[in-house]
């Protein structure tokens, strides 16, 4: 059964000033499935990712041409961002808990899209944390900082925090860089189940870590898409002389 | 990180060599102490299998070794695992030699009724494919592995030959009847080996081309 498209890219170029850090991608991102973007640092895969809800809006001097599709809407051309972020959230490398208990952390989110009944964000605040399976070791301290948390539990609150507003498509960055083995395999069997749901896009230097949990892989190589495709096709026989170099490790 | 994973696999390509040379001296022995009726060359295949059965417990540790530390992918993964079952069939064709070594000895006791031609020339055409089969791995070389692979027609064509002399043989002379089915016993191993090469030769165009076929008519 072939999946709908939650994006469709066509020449993307992106330029930070007078550097092109993107040379015109274009892809499609399959719904429901695990896109991992792949390649060494300074290829574009962190900044396309971005492209996907528009955090590049934040950064000063950047431009960005050709069509980003969600759902067949231009990414680019939306007015209302907020909109756009809650349906498309995002989990970054290092976990970033805001400085505040660990229920008010979830229901941030949903208060910001304006909603104030007590029953219901308690209803939200254990959804989302059972949904990131943080919700058994959190229960009986809501009122507690985040920061009291470990890394690992504080990756995944910020995993609840992004699933508290009901997105439809997470993007994640390295979101395991910073966490031991064990935080590690609990993220990356949160994001199998988070996959019946959603549609994950995740950046990952752990080439184990893609083959594990993608369904795609893309190889991103200066700024260019080199090679996508099924993620076993493109470990095991991929296409491309340059990708082959990189996930064997004979680059450079 | 990667000079001295070049370096393993580079030791893998030696043990496999050198296990690929043992496996051909016990070929060789088996089949000249049956020509020669030498009890003492039949003795030496057997021990080569000895030493083949060390050498693939080693290759499969140095294998599992580079899995768990270097989580192949690709053209490494390939590599490593076709090494994992070239190692099997490697090891099947010195069980046959032996095979082939003690029933030489037996043969030993009494002199030839008549010596049937295409038993060494079955035994040269399956050596050479072993040969090749282990060079194809070592200089990736797809031709070479196919043309292994084509061999194996040969080596089975051979063996209905060896089949048809030993049945004349028995028609003409019915004390020959022992002889003969040690010597169909001794050509059907080498049938055998044959199978194997081209096995390992399935596993060389794997390792290169990432796709794994087996030849028609072939087993196992």
């Amino acid at each position: 059964m072939r999946n709908m498209l939650k994006f469709q890219l066509e020449d993307v170029q992106l330029w930070y000033n007078d550097f092109k850090a993107l040379h015109g991608v274009n892809m499609d991102i399959e719904e429901k499935e695990i896109t991992a973007f792949i390649g060494p640092s300074g290829c574009g895969k962190s900044t396309l990712l971005k492209c996907l809800n528009r955090m590049n809006d934040l950064v000063e001097g950047c431009r960005i041409t050709g069509k980003l599709l969600l759902d067949g809407e231009d990414i680019n051309a939306t007015q209302d961002v907020n909109r756009l972020r809650r349906r498309v959230g995002m989990v970054f490398q290092k976990p970033n808990p805001f400085p505040m208990s660990i229920y008010d952390n979830i229901a941030f989110g949903p208060r910001t899209h304006g909603v104030t009944s007590r029953l219901k964000l308690d209803g939200i605040v254990e959804k989302a944390l059972r949904d990131a399976a943080i919700w058994e070791e959190t229960k009986d301290r809501l009122k507690k900082s985040a920061l009291s948390l470990s890394g690992g539990q504080q990756q995944r609150l910020c995993i609840a925090r992004a699933l508290a507003v009901e997105p439809e498509v997470l993007l994640m960055d390295e979101p395991t860089s910073a966490l031991d083995p064990i935080s590690t395999s609990k993220i990356e069997e949160l994001m199998a189940d988070l996959k019946k749901k959603y549609t994950v896009v995740i950046v990952t230097h752990n080439m184990q870590q893609a083959t594990r949990i993608s369904d795609k892989t893309a190889f991103f190589l200066l700024g260019e898409l080199i090679e996508y495709g099924e993620t076993e096709q493109v470990f095991s026989m991929p296409k491309d002389q340059r990708c082959e170099d990189y996930i064997t490790g004979r680059f450079g | 990180m990667r000079s001295r994973f070049d370096r393993q696999l580079e030791t893998l390509n030696t043990m496999l060599i050198e296990m690929g040379m043992q496996v051909e001296t016990a070929i060789a022995a088996s089949i000249e102490a049956l020509k020669k009726q030498d009890t003492i060359l039949a003795k030496k295949a057997i021990a080569a299998d000895t030493e083949i059965d060390q050498q693939e417990k080693d290759i499969e540790a140095m294998c599992l070794k580079l899995l768990l530390q270097q989580q192949p992918v690709a053209k490494d993964l390939r590599l490593i695992s076709a090494a994992l079952k070239m190692i099997t069939d490697m090891e099947r064709i010195g069980d046959q030699a032996a095979d082939i070594a003690e029933i030489s000895i037996f043969l030993s006791q009494a002199p030839y009724v008549k010596t049937p031609e295409h038993i060494p020339q079955m035994a040269a055409a399956t050596a050479k494919m072993v040969t090749e089969s282990i060079d194809a791995f070592v200089k990736k070389d797809l031709e070479l592995a196919n043309r292994v692979i084509a061999d194996d027609d040969v080596v089975d064509r051979l063996f209905d030959a060896v089949k048809g002399d030993l049945i004349k043989l028995m028609s003409a002379d019915s004390s020959s009847g022992s002889q003969a089915i040690d010597l169909l016993m001794i050509a059907k191993y080498l049938e055998r080996i044959g199978d194997h090469a081209t096995n390992i030769a399935e596993w060389v165009v794997f390792s290169i081309t990432g796709k794994h076929e087996d030849a028609a008519g072939s087993e196992g």
